[in-house]
This record gives C-alpha cells, structure tokens and sequence, in this order.
C-alpha cells in the first residue's frame, strides 16, 4: 500500500513555555524547541505498522521553510521510506484551505492509495485533512484511533463521546486524520538520525506542483490571524469566600464558561 | 599401591587391567576436551573483551576471590560449606590423580609426596574425603528437607533444579566412597597379608569402611578394591565431562571468571570495547540483540553461574516482584547457549532476544544498583549485561512511551522534565540563600575553584531544591570559592547511559566537559551520587570529584566543621536517625564511613544501623529515567525500605541523594507512615546542626517539617 | 450579513445542548439575525427532535433520508451542500461529529473555515472578527476571517453561554425532496461502547481529579458521581493509584497520563510538580482543598478551601440540577 502521512513541524508544547514576545504580535520563538506534531508522529507509526503487515511504502511530506527538513529527517529515522518537503516563499501566510491546496496538488503527483494527518496540530483547527479529502473528492474520517486494512478498503474506529467508538468501512483511496493513542510510536533517537543524514530529501517548489498562486500564500487567505495575546489572570488562585452552596454553584459556572462540558 | 593389589594388574578381563584403566583416562581426557572445546564455540564467535592486562592485579583477585573464597561468608552457613568442600577439593585434587594413575602405572606417586609429606598428606586426605562426603549430605539435607527459598524456581521460569543439584551431590559423594573404599580396601588387603601399609585416619571415611571390611576374604577385598577403582575413575571422569552441561562447570571455569572480571568498578562497557567513540557511526548495530552480541567475557559468565541464588536474593527488583531476577537472567542465557551452541550437533542460532528468552521488562526493571554483582561469589557481570540488553532495544526503537517522553526531553532541553535550559540556575534566586549562601553562576565573569555540579533534579524539582540550597550554605559556611554552571549546565546523561541511549549520553557528557573546562575549576563537588559516579567513572579529563560527604567528613575530621548539640532542639528529641547509603555512593563507590562520621560527629544524634546497610544496602527505587518508568511490580522499593527503617526503630531515615529522597517521601505516604517516619538529606541535616559564625545560628530558615510537602 | 445556519445535533429525540450555543453565537454574529435550524435524520426519534427545535429557532430545515439516519458526515455533508443556499454563514458545534463535516463542507461550500472559535468580537463588512486558542490553550488569537463567500463555524462547545429567550414557535421547512440520492464511500458500521475500564482521561475536557485528600477508597463514588453528572472522567494523582484504589490509566502526573482538559477540578491534590507535569494547555485549574496552604493554591485559577468529602456532594447536587436531571 502506498501511503502518504502529511506532517508539520510545531513547537513542543511539553516542552516549552509557551509565552508572548515583547511586540504582543507573535509567541516568544527565540528559545522553542520544535519537533513534529505529535499526532502526525501516531500517524507515521500507524504507517509504518500497516506497511510492515501488508507491504508497501510509506512518504512523508511538509508543508515548510527549510527548517521542516528536521522532522522530515526524523521520521525517516523513524523508518519512512521516504521524505519530501515542499516549500516555497509564495506558500508563506496561506490558511488552512491553502495548505490543503498545496497538499492536493502533491497528492496528486504521486498515487497513494491512504493519506494520513494527524487529528491537529498546534492551532488546534483540525482542519486540513478534511479539506484535503474534500479537494481529492476521496472518503475521509476524523479522529481515527484503529486501522485494520481489508481489500481495497479499510475498517476503522473513530473516537466520539464517552470513550465510544464509532466503527466505518471507508474505500480506498482516502484521507484519514489519525488521534494519538491509536499505537506506540518507536523511539527515535540521536544515532538514528545520524544513519539517515545523508539521505537525500526533494524539495518541491510551487512551480514543480503546478499550483496557482493566486490559490495559496496570504493573498489566497480567507482566514488569518492578526496576533496572540493572553487573557488578563490573576496569579494564584481566587479563593472563593461564600457559602458552600454558593461556591458550588460558581464551580458549576465556571466549568461550564471554560468548556467543561460538551 | 604395590603387589598383587593394583587394579593395573588386573588380567581378568578381555585386557590387562592398566591398558583399560589408561584407555579410559584417555577417553575421559579427550571427550572432556572435545566438550569444552565445543563450549568454546560461541565464546569464539562472540564480541571482544580486553581482559588480558594488570595480570598481577588479577592475579591477586583470584588468591582472593577464588583461593580466598572471599565472598562466600556472606552466607554464613551455605558459606562455610562451600569454603570447606572447596578447600576439601583443593587438598583431593593431587590424590585424585595419583588414583587416577596408579591404575596404570601402580607405583606412581605424587612428585613431592614421596618423603615424609606423604603419609601426612593420606592422613590430611582422608579426613578430606571424610568432610567432603559429609557436607554432601549436609547439603543435600539443605536442599531437600530445608529448601532455602533462594534455590526456588518460580513457574515462569522453568523446573526446579532440585534433581540435578542433588545428583551432582549424589556423584561427588559417591566418588569419595570410592576413593576411601579404594583406600581401605588397600589397607585391608595388606594387613590380611601382614605388609606394612600407611595406616588410615583415625574416624574418617576410609578408616570406618576399612572397620566393616577388615575380615572379608582376601579375594573379596580385592574384587572390592578393582570395583572401588572402576566406580572412582568413572564417576571422576563421568563427573568431569558431565560438568560442562550445567551449573557445576563452575568448577573449571571460576578460576577464570575470575580472573578475567572487571577491574574498574562503576566503569559501564563502550559499546564496543574495539571501536572508539569516534567511529560509532560506522557500528551497524547496538546493544544486544543477538546472542553473539554479547562479549566472550559475558558467555563465559554464563557458563561459571552456581546458580546459587544470592544475586536474585538481594536484588530489590526481584524483592518487590518485578519480573526480573539476575539469576534466571544468566540461567536462562546458558540453556540458551546449550541448546543452540550444542556439544552434540550444530550451532543453530536464531533470534532475537528480547522476547524469546528476555522480555522487555525484565530488562527495563533494572535499577543497576548493584546488589547482585556484590553478591556473586563467581563475579559475575550483570550491569554491562542489562545496559547492552538496552542499548539494543533502543536501537531498535522498542522503548517504553514512559521513557520516551523524559528521553526526548534530554535531547531538546538537556534535562528529563522538559523546562527550559535557562531556569535551570533559578534556584540559586531563592530568598532563603541571599545571605547565608549566595550562589555564584560560572561565567566569563565569575570562576572559583570548586563547581558545585548540581544535576537536573536538584536544579528543578521543588523539594530537591532544597538539597541545592542546603549543599550551597554549607559549602558557603565551610568557606568554599564555588559556583555553579546554570544553563550551560546538562544533565550528566549518568542514567541515560544506563538506559542505552549512548549517543544521546555522549552529547551530554560531551557539552558539560566543555562546560567545566571553560569554568576552569581545579575540582568538583556534587550532592547528587548519580551525577558524582557519572562525573567520576563515566566522563574523561574532568577535575577531581568529591560527594559532598566527603567533603564534610574530611572537614569533621581537620576540626572544620564543628556542630551544634541536638539538645538545642528539645522538639526533636526523639529523634532516631538511620542512614540509608544510596547505591551510587556506597556501593558503587564504597563511601560508606564518610556520611556516618558526619552524623556521629553530631553531639547527641541517636543514630541506628538497619540490618540491611553498606554494601547489602538496599535500593530505593533508583534514580534519574527509573522515576519514569512504570514496572509491573507487587509493591515499591521505597515502601519495604521505610519498613527497615522502622524495624530498625529509627523514625528518620537519612540519605545522601535526591532520588533516594524521592523514592522514599512517596514511599512514606503510600506505606501510611506519615507522622511516624520522615526522610532528610544529609546535607539537610548538617545545614540544620552545623555552627556558624556567630549570630548566624538558626539561619535555616526553612522549617523541615515531618510530612513533607508532595502529591 | 449572509444567511445563518446552526447545524443541529440530536439524539433519541433530544436536541444537543450545543444548539443554545449556535443560537447564542448566531446572535453575537449578528443580534438581529433569525438563524435557521438545520437538521437531518431519520423517523419518529427524528421528527420529535425537529419538533423540539422548533421552540427555540424560528425556522427549521428538516432533511429526513434514510441513509442518515445515523449522522455520517461524509453523507450529512453531501446533503447539506445540496440544499444551504451559497453564501450562507454554517455553525457548527467543534465536537467529534463537526470535526468530520465541518472542513469539508467549507471546501464544498467554497466559504471560509474557522474552528474551534471561543468568542465572537464582531462584523466588519465582510470580515468577522474572532477568538481562538492555540498551543493546546496556552495562548489565545484574535482572527479575521473573510465571509464574502460564507462562512462554516465550528463553535467550541461551552463557549458560549446560551441566553434565555422566549419560546417561539418555529416554522418546519422540509427540505428532504432537495437532498436527492446520497451515495458514499465511507459506511457506518457499527458503534462500540466503552467499558467502564475504559475511560482514557486524556480525551476529556473536563476532570475531575483526586488525590490523598480523598482519604477513602470508598469516597471516591463521591467523585464519580459527580463526573457521571457532569459528563466527565475521574482521574487522579499517583498515590492514589499506589494505594490501588484506582487504575494506573487514571494517573495524571509525569509518570502518568499528560491530560489536557479545558477545565481541571483538583479535589484534595495537594500539587505537587510531578502531578502538576501532567496537565498542559493551562486548562482552568479549580482546587478544593482543606489546607489553605496547599501549593495548588499558587497555580490554581480558583480555590476553595473546604472539606472535599462535604464539598463534592454538594457541587454534585447543584450540577444535577444544572444539567436538567433528575435527582437519583
């Protein structure tokens, strides 16, 4: 099976305070530490295990400056067989819907029978492997967390409330955004890397796709972020002074205010 | 034995008696070759381990460990028995062979027993032979009636090895049966025929066969004689081949699992002893993985195990019901090497590993705290054994998620929490230290002559701060120039290492030595062992390291550090303090005495010793990666300590590391001992005593309270 | 301003609680607005819930087809495509069923995509001015987002405080004849449900966590209760799990699960790093805890200091209440 995993380079939030620069306009870059989005790592591995079961091959591509070559080097550490970056200045400021646009026209330089994203990424948007499949005209599932492959389509299980999961049967080929959890992913480590340092990675421009440019970069932007800031909190906690009944009722208010439920 | 008597004489049989009898030893000889050759195989096919030099050095470890017996006493009763048998063995061995040979040349004898020394030494062997057969039975009581729960074999690993133990003793005894009836038949035979014959110990083996035989026909005595002969020779010689198939080929390979073990404690294997640091990339793979990845030191290792259990008797991780023990981890390595490298067909080697022999578990559940190479009498190696096991599961990328996280944090941000480099030194800004104890930051603008290398717990783990500040009054009141590195500070990779992840230990080791040459400090002091042994053992052309107890003991002892009597602290008066040693500092280190003189050197300080302490110290846990890890296991390290303590009837534990402050806090709680049993760091202890300039007492400012803060 | 939709999700005849939200949001969007209801469905269960609907938005598209009676996105999508008018302005709650369709249908729909949006901060032509989060919540954005084409909107559930408004009696437009044949690639087979062991507390935005404070195996029902009330999972720190009274899969902390909820109840933790390691996003963090000195009370949002074992039955109570049902 020919499988494409599209990945993204973000900062690791585990690792990393995530704070506002000085200018309010953008978070602190200078001291992040970036590495692959966690739920496109789950998928890389939920790849490598298909295609350790029924053969096949698995790509890697991000949509990146040239620093996505990083991650790209990682996961052919992790076993890809192998990587592609696509970068180019006119792709800078494009929203979701141009990432899937660029993403659509790689896709369709290559035969790839399953594409696979992770669920979301940094921005929390969930949103580019839905658009993508949409752009392909190919089936797709969300928040996927098992595979089993059967002729020409796959059996999955997605994850909906409550810890339930709702079973599909989707065709090939199609787009799947995968939910981490679904496996465990091999460790990576530095020596790893080291063996795969002088693999080549493409790099694929706008013009080697063929894409538009009026379809991607700011220009094409329907949907663009004008900065970051922080909602105003105290530091430590507001004790709460009322009665027990008038406390509870407030945690209530709360929970609900802050997402708690759904 | 002369005349008519020599079994060499014997002409009743299709062949003289002494043409038998020598093509016997020769077959015996040659089949005993022909197996161990064959038991050479994998240790030829394996990987290279230098273990030919400092031949004096080794030399004396085997009048030790070998001649010495020295590690046997630690089991007081099985102890002695084997010291005795041994010694037994040793005093046999010449009158073995002049049996052995006398059935073909009959007069044969010894070279230097042929003076005065030989009745003497008859009479020593006789008794010899006496002892050796009585301790057989002896043990074989012990291991059929008594059963010590060491020689147990749990379901999972496999059938007791009761029978063959106890067959191995049936054969040893017989053959001292045979040699005093060969003996005493003898004796019998030429008093009958009134010659004169060295008489027999009085009350040995020998003596009291010749008491039952000595009115027998003379044809029946000799008939008895050639029969004793036959048995002796064959059971020697059944015993000598038979050896190399199970766990008595101790026996002819301890001299040299001696001999040929490690010299350098605390010292972890390279990779590969032939390839340098340099030239790793070009090694295709890590670890062991497979069986002949392991080095002919390690297969040897496998062959020598006595299977005597004490290794798994004093590991923490087989205690608490991890799945691994030490001993099944060599036991099942040599069935292994029989079944595939067999002396009767084909090497036929396979597979991996880990999950054929091993699994993954059992090799992660290690805390390399050493107990198990304490214990060996043989020597046997088993931290290189688990690090290699793990350098190859970690080549292939089969590592717990558990592990992972702290592992890739080290990478990016040189500690295993993930916090950012830069906050690393934050510690130093707490209030509580601005006056006792202000922390110097190495820099291009500030040097000392000591680094207090701090490692990644101590810097960003809330309570372990507290070590940190302590250590920094300390040293500040002890008037020492010191500074720490800060950010350009990572953590020492010591379990890293441990865990296999070489290369990502290399890179840590490599930044923090070009870290503390560019400080340009003449020595190191560090209150974290992990971080001490790593800087000591694991890292070149660094400036001497000291563990902070060291320092205060030698400062005790010049007169420097004088202390305040607990007295001035009527609340704590019922205090009883134990010291329990972190493996890293005791064993490994063998800093024992220095942490005790300092407590002692407290006027006052009642101070207990728990049963298990020193070198059969037992772990709390372990340190560094382990605090990630998720064993399967039937209860915590920390929990059974706390409970030794408490038998011991102290009521504060007192260690000398950051991890075994962890292990143990959590442990209090989750053993419900809150209130009743409290943990303090040494360095704690001496910040709270210890006499400062006048109108500084009672700066610690920071109330230690008995339940410490945690969730 | 274009046309609204809230798309409307319901179950055995019950509306979704998100659907006072779209209401709230159609009307932060545009305060004089009526947003129309779209559902789709299938039978009585369907025709109830339409029914219900209709209290609440003027007017309510009904697509009944039998290929939907179970919601598949992938056939929910096609549908709606087939008959919202181009241009029109779709909201949809961001939960596991609006992250299948919603990205899609933009690109069907050719209009905008915005997720998981918080809040509302207003028109400008044709730019709408919104809030989002991004980092796992770390930090928030304001947005713009061009709707001269249309607009899908995934809402972030609980964002959005649905106001109280008179009951209206909506119109019911059948739209079902527009929909035509639905044909798909993707089939819904079947939907396993979780055994109770199986509660991965990491999916949850809300959780409710205890610690030592909990003092009881047996008192830990106190915090189930609650979390059975309130849609959420009980999780915990390690000495509870220690003590075996409950799963280590329960276990928030560096050597446990890393969660990231939205909100974070900690009932009788006391916060330790190891513990605190484990929650990221900076959810809403509300701490009960009897010791006014407990460190979680430096890195909560809220506190009380109360007696968890008197405070949780309390809190449960008024969250039966809140959730519209009946006390046991």
């Amino acid at each position: 099976m020919e499988i494409l995993v599209c990945a993204r380079r973000v900062p690791d939030t585990s690792e990393n305070e995530i704070e506002l620069n000085s200018a309010g306009n953008d978070i602190e870059r200078d001291e992040l530490v970036y590495s692959v989005n966690e739920a496109d790592n789950y998928a890389v591995e939920e790849a490598l295990q298909i295609r350790d079961r029924v053969g096949g091959n698995v790509t890697v591509v991000t949509v990146d400056s040239e620093d996505g070559e990083e991650i790209l080097r990682r996961q052919l550490a992790m076993g890809a067989n192998q990587a592609a970056l696509v970068s180019d200045d006119a792709f800078n400021g494009s929203d979701g819907k141009g990432i899937a646009t660029i993403l659509k026209a790689f896709v369709e330089k290559g035969h790839y029978d399953l594409v696979l994203t992770g669920v979301q990424a940094d921005d929390g948007a969930a949103q580019v492997g839905g658009m993508l499949a949409a752009m392909l005209e190919y089936p797709y599932a969300s928040l996927v967390n098992s595979i089993e492959v059967e002729d020409g389509k796959l059996k999955v299980s997605r994850e909906i409330a409550g810890g339930n999961r709702e079973i599909n049967e989707i065709d090939l080929p199609c787009v799947l955004s995968i939910q981490t959890g679904i496996n465990e992913p091999r460790y990576v480590g530095m020596r790893g890397i080291r063996q795969v340092a002088s693999v080549p990675i493409p790099t694929l421009a706008r013009s080697d796709l063929g894409i538009n440019q009026g379809a991607v970069g700011e220009g094409a932007a329907k949907v663009k972020r004008i900065d970051y800031f922080v909602p105003a909190s105290s530091k430590g906690a507001e004790i709460l002074h009322g009665s027990r009944e008038e406390n509870a009722n407030r945690v209530l208010e709360l929970v609900a205010a802050k997402g708690g439920l759904n | 034995m002369v005349g008519t008597y020599s079994p060499a004489n014997v002409s009743d049989w299709l062949a003289p008696g002494r043409d038998l009898f020598l093509a016997l030893q020769v077959l015996g000889i040659a089949s005993f070759i022909y197996v161990v050759s064959k038991r050479m195989v994998p240790l030829v096919r394996a990987q290279a381990d230098p273990r030919f030099d400092r031949p004096l050095t080794r030399l004396g470890r085997v009048f030790k460990f070998w001649l010495g017996q020295w590690k046997h006493p630690r089991y007081r009763f099985a102890g002695t028995l084997h010291i005795v048998i041994f010694a037994g063995f040793i005093l046999l061995a010449a009158r073995a062979f002049t049996v052995l040979i006398v059935g073909v040349s009959p007069t044969f004898v010894m070279p230097g027993l042929s003076g005065r020394f030989g009745p003497i030494y008859e009479t020593l062997t006789d008794y010899a032979a006496t002892v050796v057969f009585l301790c057989m039975v002896v043990a074989a009581v012990r291991r059929l009636v008594f059963k010590p729960a060491r020689y147990a074999v749990p379901a999972k690993f496999g059938k007791r090895h009761t029978a063959d133990a106890v067959f191995l003793l049936g054969l040893i005894a017989l053959l001292m049966v045979a040699d005093s009836l060969f003996s005493a038949t003898r004796f019998a035979g030429h008093a009958q025929q009134g010659q004169s014959a060295e008489s027999l110990a009085f009350l040995s083996l020998p003596w009291m066969l010749q008491i039952a035989i000595a009115s027998m026909p003379l044809a029946t005595l000799r008939a008895l004689n050639v029969g004793a002969y036959l048995v002796h020779a064959i059971a020697f010689y059944f015993l000598l081949c038979y050896r190399p198939f199970g766990i008595q080929f101790h026996v002819e390979t301890s001299l040299f699992s001696i001999y040929f073990s490690k010299l350098d404690r605390g010292t972890l294997k390279p990779v590969r002893w032939d390839v340098p640091d340099e030239h790793l990339d070009q090694v295709k793979s890590f670890g062991v993985k497979t069986f002949e990845d392991f080095t002919w030191k390690h297969i040897l290792d496998f062959y020598s195990c006595a299977d005597c259990g004490r290794c798994a008797d004093n590991c923490p991780s087989n205690t608490v019901g991890r799945p691994l023990a030490p001993r099944f981890l060599t036991i099942k390595a040599r069935d292994y090497v029989f079944q595939h490298y067999p002396v009767f067909g084909k090497p036929n080697n396979d597979s991996r590993l880990i999950g054929n022999i091993y699994s993954e578990d059992e090799v992660w559940s290690c805390t390399t705290c050493g107990a198990c190479e304490e214990e060996c009498p043989l020597l046997v190696e088993y931290i290189d054994k688990i690090v290699d096991l793990r350098r190859g599961m970690i080549d292939d990328g089969n590592v717990p998620q558990s592990l992972q996280k702290p592992l890739k944090a080290l990478e990016s941000r040189g500690n295993p929490y993930g916090k950012m480099e830069k906050k690393r030194g934050d510690w130093t800004k707490s209030p509580q230290l601005q006056s006792t104890g202000p922390v110097k930051v190495l820099d291009a603008k500030n040097d000392a002559d000591t680094l207090y290398f701090v490692d990644s717990i101590t810097s960003y783990d809330d309570r372990m701060q507290s070590i940190g500040r302590s250590t920094a009054r300390i040293l500040s009141g002890l008037g020492k120039n010191f500074g720490i590195l800060g950010s350009a500070e990572k953590d020492s990779g010591h379990e890293v290492r441990r865990f296999g992840e070489e290369m990502l230990f290399q890179a840590l080791r490599d930044h923090n030595t070009e870290a503390i040459k560019e400080s340009g400090v003449a020595r190191i002091v560090t209150s974290d062992p992990h971080a001490f042994n790593a800087l000591k053992h694991d890292y070149k052309d660094v400036p001497p390291v000291e563990h902070i107890s060291q320092v205060l003991a030698s400062e005790a002892r010049a007169g420097n550090l004088r202390f305040n009597s607990v007295e001035e602290w009527p609340e704590n008066n019922d205090r009883v303090y134990t010291y329990h040693d972190p493996c890293y500092l005791g064993r490994h280190n063998q800093v024992y005495d220095d942490p005790r003189d300092v407590l002692d050197s407290i006027p006052g300080l009642k101070r207990v010793e728990m049963q298990r302490s020193r070198d059969r110290s037992f772990c709390c846990g372990g340190g560094g990666l382990m605090l990630f890890y998720e064993p399967k296991e039937e209860q915590r390290m920390g929990v059974v300590r706390v409970r030794m303590a408490a038998e011991a009837g102290a009521n504060v534990i007192v260690t000398a590391c950051p991890f075994c402050m962890v292990n143990i806090e959590d442990a209090i709680k989750v053993a419900g001992m809150e209130g009743k049993m409290s943990v303090m760091d040494l360095t704690e202890v001496v910040d709270q005593h210890m006499v400062r300039e006048v109108g500084e007492k009672d700066v610690t400012t920071e109330k230690l309270e008995l339940t410490t803060v945690g969730g | 301003m274009p046309r609204i939709f809230a798309y409307i999700v319901h179950k055995s005849g019950v509306i979704d609680d998100s659907a006072a939200e779209l209401l709230a949001v159609a009307r932060a969007l545009d305060p004089t607005s009526t947003p129309t209801a779209v559902l789709t469905g299938w039978g009585p269960d369907f025709d109830l819930a339409c029914k219900s609907v209709s209290s609440s938005f003027a007017e309510t598209w009904k697509i009944s087809n039998q290929a939907l009676a179970y919601p598949n996105a992938e056939l929910v999508r096609q549908a709606l495509v087939r008959v919202l008018p181009s241009g029109s302005i779709v909201l949809v709650s961001h939960d596991h069923f609006g992250i299948d369709l919603a990205p899609g249908l933009s690109i069907k729909l050719n209009a905008a995509f915005a997720s998981d949006v918080l809040a509302i901060d207003g028109v400008e032509g044709n730019v709408l001015k919104l809030v989002r989060q991004e980092f796992g919540g770390q930090v928030s954005t304001h947005v713009r987002c061009d709707i001269s084409s249309g607009a899908v909107i995934n809402v972030r559930p609980g964002a959005f405080k649905p106001e109280p408004s008179a009951a209206v009696s909506g119109v019911i437009v059948d739209k079902s004849s527009e929909v035509g044949t639905l044909t798909t690639r993707r089939r819904y087979i079947e939907t396993i449900v979780a055994e109770a062991g199986d509660v991965d507390i990491t999916r949850h935005s809300l959780l409710v966590s205890i610690g030592r404070g909990i003092q009881e195996k047996d008192n830990i029902a106190l915090a189930e209760g609650l979390a059975e009330v309130l849609g959420a999972a009980v999780s915990c720190s390690r000495p509870v799990v220690d003590a075996k009274w409950m799963e280590k899969s329960r276990q928030v902390g560096s050597s446990g699960k890393t969660v990231k909820p939205k909100v974070y109840l900690a009932c009788g933790i006391s916060g330790a790093f190891q513990h605190l390691a484990g929650i990221k996003g900076s959810p809403f963090l509300i701490a009960i805890n009897k010791n006014p000195k407990a460190p979680i009370f430096q890195v909560a949002d809220v506190g009380i200091v109360d007696d968890l074992l008197e405070f949780l039955p309390e809190l449960t109570n008024q969250a039966r209440e809140f959730r519209g049902v009946a006390a046991k």
